[in-house]
């Protein structure tokens, strides 16, 4: 087996254990929330009558060691179970929402990414110069702006005064893909200016380092420019930090969007999440938090070996 | 101006300003009287129905975790929704106080008000085909009124001791006497199904104005015509309603302003006067019955002292908490939980005012001493911990310290409402007083939320709620309230409004002080202007 196989083997099985273990702190966490299923789905009125039925009905009664065993068994044979308010399967209300967030963050990612590269290049070839900083002031008033204020912002300006783009996102099935679209390019364009920051200066931060070195010194002096200096030389050797960056904003894209969702009336994994988290909806809850930690594994074991991948160094271990 | 006229030209259609007036307010416009009578003319004529169209609401109050069951029905968009597919046997009419007849085609009482005859209109049709009957309206009151039901009902129907079928009406003998029986049948929650539901209660099928089309819970629900709808000329003028799930006050607004949604509820007070700036933006407020608040527990020390209750009672400055918590959308509470919302209100009973000098001496005459704690969360109200900081302070003004402590919102209503003896909370009152002191005042009460339990109150809630004399109830109901203004362990600042919103072109708006967005049913009655 080549090292590169049995490593990547190695990463995934580190990631399944991890979600082992993330697993047993999710059901454990979901145990300790207060209140209690049933008051939370049948609300301030009602009789306690109607609340023992519905906890027998529920099987809350059980203990907690059997509840996570038969969850887990579920998990690895498919099931995710059923959700308690709704008496619908998580498997099948669950995987519209994952693909609306999905649907989100992978047009944000494809325009946040490369502008952010772009611009980190960009912002290291002008170094300390005026477009540097007018770059980087730019995306840090942009990141330090909370979510909420720009979307307002861009819903005041965009949706009510000039009436561009709807301020609600609601997307449904059958909806044409550029109706959905349309409909997205407020909230996507929230997240860009969100994530745009963090990636962009990481980027240049992590091309300035490279600057340093003496092989960038040599590069100089033998007269090569200064961008092909940073597309050949700097830029394949800052890669892995970059793919890092890009990553975790990636797993943020899909993780933390619930304020953007609210705002936008969006329907992804968040507003799901929380709704369900409001109605002590476990089983949903334990899904979703199933989901997310496992895109933040996924897509940290991706930058682990992007990293590993393009590194000489790691790639041919002595 | 013109925006100004095509308002006042409403107005008048609407009922809400008379002709003269509106002949006035045109002339101090400078427009001629000839013009501003064509104008009304015109306006009067915008009030026949239109036909068809996609009518479309934003609402808070949807949650991922909703389902069609109208047992189950608590929050405002499947209240909503509910009134869009569901056909109640009564509803209640849009001065708030009185029944409109709906599958019930009559309901008749004993003179014991005991026993109650529901005739049950015939031809009505369920949106599968089915003919409405009696055996369906007794199956819908037996799976909401089983012991075993999760039905937000059963506590209302808990008191029907048998149901049986004459011919085309059902008849119920009630164990204890109740002359308030057919203002029951009017709860949200008893939409009338086919074989009342048993079978598939989440199948979103009755006999309402609508048929469920589309259901994506917590993002957004749909209604096609039923063309089979008993009373088309009435209700159901557009040919598609939906419902869009905005929880979020801001996105809601401007989602009205941007011409996505054409109605919205919950317009908070604070930002009222800057919406109703907004050209083509209506606000529709009314006084309902619900009211905030401050509950205190009869039988718990401190508060079982009858004057330390009183010096709390008098150290509310009312008229502030309503400026400033409601920004005046609301009318001062007076410590019981009725206003003139409600059928059979005296309101004659003296307003209690603040008064620190009082709340001092009856604080002193109660000889406690140390702070009070009060528990307060957001989710008691909007604007409940600012309340309770308003409070603390025209307390401290009569010499009483106040200690606050803010309570998570989550598990709030499990663990400190009914559990804690001083905390705020809400409640969102009942179609009569009678349900309302039943609900919450009665000493055998699971709501008793300020564990009121006085053996002669107790025996005139019964007494009343049998009393088929209305000026004699009247009179009850009046020394009802002042009892438990007197010596009840409620505080109450205020009632609020419900506020909504309509945008450009939206006819046929009759607020109704049962409920918000025209007690639900404003996506049936309100059509988009050619």
């Amino acid at each position: 087996m080549s090292p590169i196989v049995k490593l990547i083997a190695q990463r995934v099985a580190l990631g399944v254990g991890l979600l082992l273990a993330v697993s047993v702190l999710i059901f454990a966490g979901t145990q300790i929330l207060p209140g209690d299923v049933a008051q939370s789905i049948l609300g301030q009125a009602a009789t306690p009558q109607a609340l023992a039925n519905l906890r027998a009905e529920l099987g809350l009664d059980q203990p907690a060691y059997v509840r996570y065993f038969a969850w887990l068994g579920g998990i690895l044979t498919g099931d995710l179970g059923t959700a308690l308010t709704t008496r619908q399967e998580i498997a099948t209300t669950l995987p519209p929402r994952l693909w609306n967030t999905l649907f989100l963050a992978f047009w944000a990612a494809i325009v946040a990414v490369p502008i952010s590269i772009v611009l980190g290049l960009l912002a290291v070839r002008y170094r300390n110069g005026p477009i540097d900083k007018a770059i980087s002031g730019f995306a840090l008033a942009s990141t330090s702006l909370p979510e909420f204020f720009i979307g307002y912002l861009l819903i005041l300006f965009l949706a009510v005064k000039v009436q561009w783009f709807p301020s609600i996102s609601t997307v449904y099935d059958g909806m044409p893909f550029l109706a959905k679209l349309h409909a997205i390019v407020l909230p996507a364009l929230v997240l860009v200016l969100v994530v745009l920051a963090h990636m962009m200066r990481m980027t240049r931060a992590a091309i300035l380092n490279v600057m340093q070195s003496a092989y960038v010194e040599t590069a100089e002096l033998k007269g090569v420019g200064q961008f092909d200096i940073i597309r050949k030389h700097a830029f394949p050797n800052a890669i892995a930090p970059i793919i890092n960056v890009v990553m975790l904003n990636l797993a943020f894209l899909v993780v933390g969007v619930v304020v953007v969702e609210v705002i936008f009336v969006y329907p992804g994994m968040g507003q799901y999440l929380v709704d369900h988290v409001a109605k002590r909806d476990v089983p949903v809850v334990q899904a979703v938090g199933l989901i997310f930690a496992a895109v933040y594994i996924g897509l940290n074991i991706v930058a682990d070996v992007a990293g590993i991948l393009t590194n000489p160094r790691l790639r041919h271990p002595k | 101006m013109s925006n100004e006229l095509e308002f006042l030209s409403r107005r008048v259609a609407a009922g809400k300003l008379n002709r003269r007036d509106f002949l006035g307010r045109a002339a101090a416009l400078g427009v001629s009287a000839a013009f501003a009578n064509s104008l009304l003319s015109s306006a009067a004529q915008a009030q026949t129905p239109v036909k068809g169209g996609l009518l479309k609401a934003g609402l808070q109050g949807g949650e991922s975790s909703n389902v069609l069951d109208p047992a189950l029905n608590l929050s405002q968009v499947t209240f909503n929704f509910g009134k869009c597919w569901g056909e109640l046997l009564v509803e209640m009419s849009p001065d708030g106080t009185t029944l409109e007849n709906r599958i019930a085609e009559e309901i008749g009482g004993s003179s014991d008000a005991k026993t109650w005859t529901m005739k049950i209109r015939k031809g009505i049709e369920f949106h599968n085909g089915k003919t409405v009957t009696a055996e369906d309206v007794k199956a819908t009151l037996e799976r909401h009124g089983d012991p075993n039901s999760k039905s937000a009902s059963l506590g209302i129907l808990a008191g029907i001791e048998t149901m049986k079928i004459d011919g085309d009406a059902v008849v119920v003998t009630l164990k204890e006497a109740n002359a308030d029986f057919p203002y029951l049948m009017a709860d949200y929650h008893l939409v009338i199904q086919p074989n009342g539901g048993k079978d598939n209660p989440n199948e979103g099928i009755s006999a309402g104005p609508y048929k469920v089309a589309v259901n994506e819970p917590g993002i957004r629900m749909g209604g096609e015509k039923f063309a089979n709808y008993w009373q088309g000329d009435r209700f159901g003028h557009a040919a598609q309603v939906e419902i869009i799930v905005i929880n979020d006050a801001t996105a809601r607004t401007s989602a009205l302003q941007g011409g996505q949604v054409h109605m919205i509820n919950r317009v908070e007070p604070k930002i009222v006067e800057l919406i109703k700036r907004v050209p083509g933006v209506t606000i529709q407020n009314v006084a309902g019955r619900g009211f905030y608040p401050f509950n205190m527990f009869c039988d718990t020390a401190p508060f079982d002292n009858a004057d330390l209750r009183m010096a709390l009672k008098l150290a509310m400055d009312r008229e502030e908490l309503l400026q400033k918590i409601l920004f005046g959308y609301g009318s001062v509470g007076n410590d019981f939980p009725i206003n003139s919302a409600y059928p059979l209100f005296a309101d004659d009973i003296e307003q209690r005012k603040f008064d620190p000098e009082a709340a001092a001496a009856a604080y002193k005459k109660s000889g406690h001493s140390g702070s009070i704690l009060l528990r307060t969360s957001d989710v008691a109200f909007p604007g409940a911990v600012d309340a309770a900081q308003l409070y603390q302070q025209s307390c401290a003004k009569a010499g009483i310290t106040i200690e606050i402590k803010r309570e998570p919102g989550d598990g709030y209503w499990s663990e400190v409402w009914n559990k804690q003896p001083f905390s705020l909370s809400y409640w969102g009152g009942r179609p009569t007083q009678d349900q309302m002191y039943s609900t919450a005042y009665l000493s055998s009460a699971d709501w008793n939320d300020t564990r009121w339990k006085n053996p002669d109150f107790d025996k005139m809630v019964i007494t009343a709620r049998a009393e088929l004399d209305e000026a004699k109830r009247k009179a009850m109901y009046r020394d009802m309230a002042v009892m438990m203004r007197d010596q009840g362990g409620l505080i109450v600042p205020f009632f609020n409004q419900y506020i909504d919103a309509t945008g450009k072109g939206v006819q046929g708006w009759k607020s109704n002080p049962a409920a918000e967005m025209c007690n639900g049913h404003a996506l049936l009655m309100c059509w988009l202007e050619a």
